[in-house]
């Protein structure tokens, strides 16, 4: 059949077009106009080691830091080997257990009134770097308390930490949980 | 929705149609071989690629050798992405020592990439190597994504052609729909991407210093990769297999919520394009418009009721005394309109890539993606397969008006016989057949319940959605669905080999036999489709087609779920 040859080498030329230039391209172009981005976001500390990507996030849970959203990667949490979400469904008897010992946990640390339902849902990555500015505000007096700083200068931290809608309209605001909690520690210095 | 949701969702929607008109005509300059902006640039390669393989672009082909090229083609990508899969700890690129894939689950993912499907048994991060990505599942993305708009471009000519067997040049085909529309866009679209924060190197995996050391976790490791080049095609190419096990919902593959959007756009442009691509072939941009119209019109209906589902909450935890919209599943940077469009933009289309856990949307917003992907998708569809189901319910719709008002059926000038609508009927209803069937066989096979994560109503719908999600050749799952079994790697593949290339074949008979029929000029017997009566009728039998096979499902599924929801909250 005289088709034979022209799948060949066709496929033998898409997958060194489509599967060797191209990424290669890609990847030239990328570090060069955009080097941080390309090769993942890092944070560094002053000594220039990196501490964390600016885009991944990381369990917190001790009471002087800001809560991270819930993840449920497996094995434990922001496990960034397995990033995804819970998948489970509205009406799992067992996951309705677990927001609810959630919100039990917040409520344990002096938080009254509703609940934002971000701190308590898990989410879509396990790896969600954000959490909204209520989620954020509701966390001031525990952290206050837990640092002895004032709860002033906490909202403050927040205020200056919120990335507003990107252009003014798509998306959402939100604070990056990691960048809050290593200016906390800063300021704690 | 506040403010800013409705200015974003309207401005995707205006940037989204007034981007359809150019690329429609460029589609259909390529595929024509007639000149455009890249044409110097490309004709050479593209000429020196014609030498190297031997192909005669003067050459037409009849459908059954349009069809056994496709599917001979198909068959070798298979092949060598199954082999890939099996040796890849052999092979080079591989910096954190990945094992192969045992046979069950490379066979699912080769059958999976090359039908266009990306369904993932498999979680990226741990499971598939950098050499796999780039060479293996990137160029499949880009392949099977030519195949489909192959296809429904040879069907476009078969509506053309006046007396001929000929219906195009394969090769010549996918070399142009590879080289002039996917390559470009796609460099573009991940250069973009990266600007905003996917990754794009080979560096080996990265291992930090939490900032918050417990007892037992003082450090992670952050998965790196060429992940930007493989996410343009991706969304583009209506492929759909994230890189990441989260998908798009990964901030390494959807970092903001301007990347997002553009992943959205990426995701509807070739569908939307294609449809004007087709009235222009066809010598009436009304034809096109008109299809256009119906899809969109079922997109924003299904966008509006799952908007509405979600920002309800889910009424058992709003219980607790948590107060907004339903985040389970959600990332916080996209927004709940980002989440929602994101997700009937991903399932109208043959997509399937995800920023949202579907497993967790409430049950109606659920029931949104899954009546999406069991309607065949066509709202918009799938990059080729979608226009093509869509033309199969538009000449299904001129049957039933045609026999309604005494009519010969005619479609586009040609004689609606019973030829086409018995591949008109099989281009729609294998996958409807595959669902019932094999979830029928899944209810009654203890291993495949035992994979179900959520108990009751919930189960059935990730067992329904799981073939749907392979039938249809979507990928999205309900993904607490363990689906790495020997059952759904077996039977998914099935349902996956049948879903794509039963209506592509039908589709390419198609073709060659509407091209041998002559062209019968528009009389006052014809029924005009391309007027609003026509569009709302074609929209009419594309929802009482998918009501009436998959209504029963449903009700036992997520109406049964919602129900309960509500009687327990």
């Amino acid at each position: 059949m005289k088709d034979i040859k022209p799948a060949i080498l066709l496929f033998i030329i898409f997958t060194i077009i489509c599967g060797g230039i191209y990424p290669a391209v890609v990847t030239g172009l990328a570090n060069v106009l955009f080097p941080n981005q390309a090769n993942g976001s890092f944070i560094t500390d002053r000594r220039g080691k990196e501490i964390g990507s600016a885009l991944i996030g990381q369990p917190f849970s001790a009471p002087k830091y800001f809560w991270p959203r819930p993840s449920a990667t497996s094995d434990f949490g922001y496990n960034t080997m397995d990033s995804g979400g819970s998948n489970a469904g509205p009406t799992n008897p067992v996951y309705l257990q677990t927001v609810s010992d959630r919100v039990k946990a917040l409520r344990d640390t002096g938080v009254s009134g509703k609940v934002p339902a971000d701190l308590v849902q898990a989410s879509a990555s396990g790896l969600d770097p954000h959490i909204t500015p209520e989620s954020a505000l509701l966390q001031v007096p525990r952290i206050a308390t837990a640092r002895g700083i004032s709860e002033e200068r906490l909202r403050k931290a927040i205020n200056d930490g919120i990335e507003e809608r990107q252009l003014g309209f798509m998306g959402a605001p939100r604070v990056n949980v990691l960048v809050l909690n290593l200016e906390l520690d800063r300021l704690s210095q | 929705m506040n403010s800013s949701e409705w200015l974003q969702t309207i401005l995707f929607f205006i940037i989204l149609l007034s981007l359809t008109k150019p690329i429609g005509i460029f589609m259909a300059h390529v595929y024509q071989g007639e000149r455009t902006f890249l044409s110097p640039v490309l004709v050479p390669f593209e000429r020196l690629i014609y030498r190297i393989c031997g192909v005669r672009t003067e050459e037409d082909m009849d459908w059954k050798r349009y069809a056994t090229s496709m599917l001979f083609f198909n068959l070798m990508l298979f092949g060598a992405l199954f082999v890939m899969l099996l040796t890849q700890h052999l092979l080079p690129l591989n910096p954190q020592n990945i094992p192969a894939f045992p046979w069950q689950q490379a066979l699912n993912t080769a059958v999976s990439f090359t039908t266009n499907t990306n369904w993932q048994s498999y979680s990226g991060e741990q499971s598939v190597s950098y050499f796999t990505q780039m060479t293996g599942i990137a160029v499949h993305n880009f392949v099977s994504a030519a195949t489909g708009m192959a296809i429904v471009i040879a069907l476009i000519r078969g509506f053309v052609g006046r007396k001929t067997s000929i219906i195009g040049n394969f090769w010549v085909d996918m070399t142009r729909g590879t080289l002039y529309i996917l390559l470009p866009f796609s460099m573009i679209a991940a250069i973009f991407l990266v600007s905003q924060g996917v990754i794009q190197n080979f560096n080996a995996y990265k291992t930090v210093p939490l900032v918050q050391m417990t007892a037992s976790h003082r450090e992670v490791t952050i998965p790196m990769g060429p992940v930007a080049s493989q996410e343009a095609i991706k969304e583009l190419g209506t492929n759909g297999g994230g890189f990441f096990n989260a998908n798009s919902a990964h901030p390494f593959e959807n970092p903001t919520p301007l990347s997002n959007f553009v992943e959205m756009l990426l995701i509807l442009l070739i569908p939307a394009g294609l449809t004007h691509t087709f009235g222009l072939m066809v010598g009436n941009p009304r034809q096109g418009w008109g299809l256009l119209a119906a899809m969109l019109f079922l997109l924003l209906s299904a966008f509006g009721t799952l908007q509405w589902a979600e920002s309800n909450g889910n009424p058992l935890v709003a219980k607790m005394g948590v107060s907004g919209v339903n985040m389970e599943g959600k990332d916080v940077r996209f927004g709940l309109a980002g989440s929602s469009l994101f997700t009937v933009s991903t399932t109208g289309t043959s997509c399937g890539a995800v920023n949202t856990m579907h497993d967790s949307l409430t049950p109606i917003g659920g029931m949104i993606p899954l009546s999406l992907i069991l309607t065949g998708e066509v709202v918009f569809g799938g990059v080729g397969s979608g226009l093509y189901t869509m033309l199969a319910f538009s000449i299904i719709a001129v049957f039933v008006s045609g026999l309604m008002i005494g009519r010969t059926p005619e479609y586009l000038g040609k004689k609606i016989e019973v030829r086409e609508m018995w591949i008109s009927i099989l281009v729609i209803l294998t996958a409807g057949v595959s669902v019932l069937v094999l979830s029928g066989i899944a209810m009654v096979t203890p291993s495949a319940i035992a994979s179900m994560a959520n108990p009751g109503a919930h189960g059935l719908s990730e067992i329904l959605y799981a073939f749907a999600s392979m039938s249809n050749n979507n990928g999205s799952a309900f993904a607490g669905l363990n689906a790495n079994v020997n059952f759904y790697n077996l039977f998914g593949s099935a349902a996956m080999l049948l879903g794509r290339y039963v209506p592509a074949v039908a589709v390419l008979a198609m073709a060659g036999s509407l091209a041998e029929k002559k062209h019968t000029p528009p009389s006052l017997g014809t029924l005009p489709t391309d007027r609003a009566p026509f569009v709302v009728w074609l929209t009419l039998v594309i929802i009482i087609i998918g009501a009436l096979t998959f209504f029963p499902a449903l009700a036992l599924g997520p109406i049964v779920e919602q129900l309960m929801m509500a009687g327990r909250a």
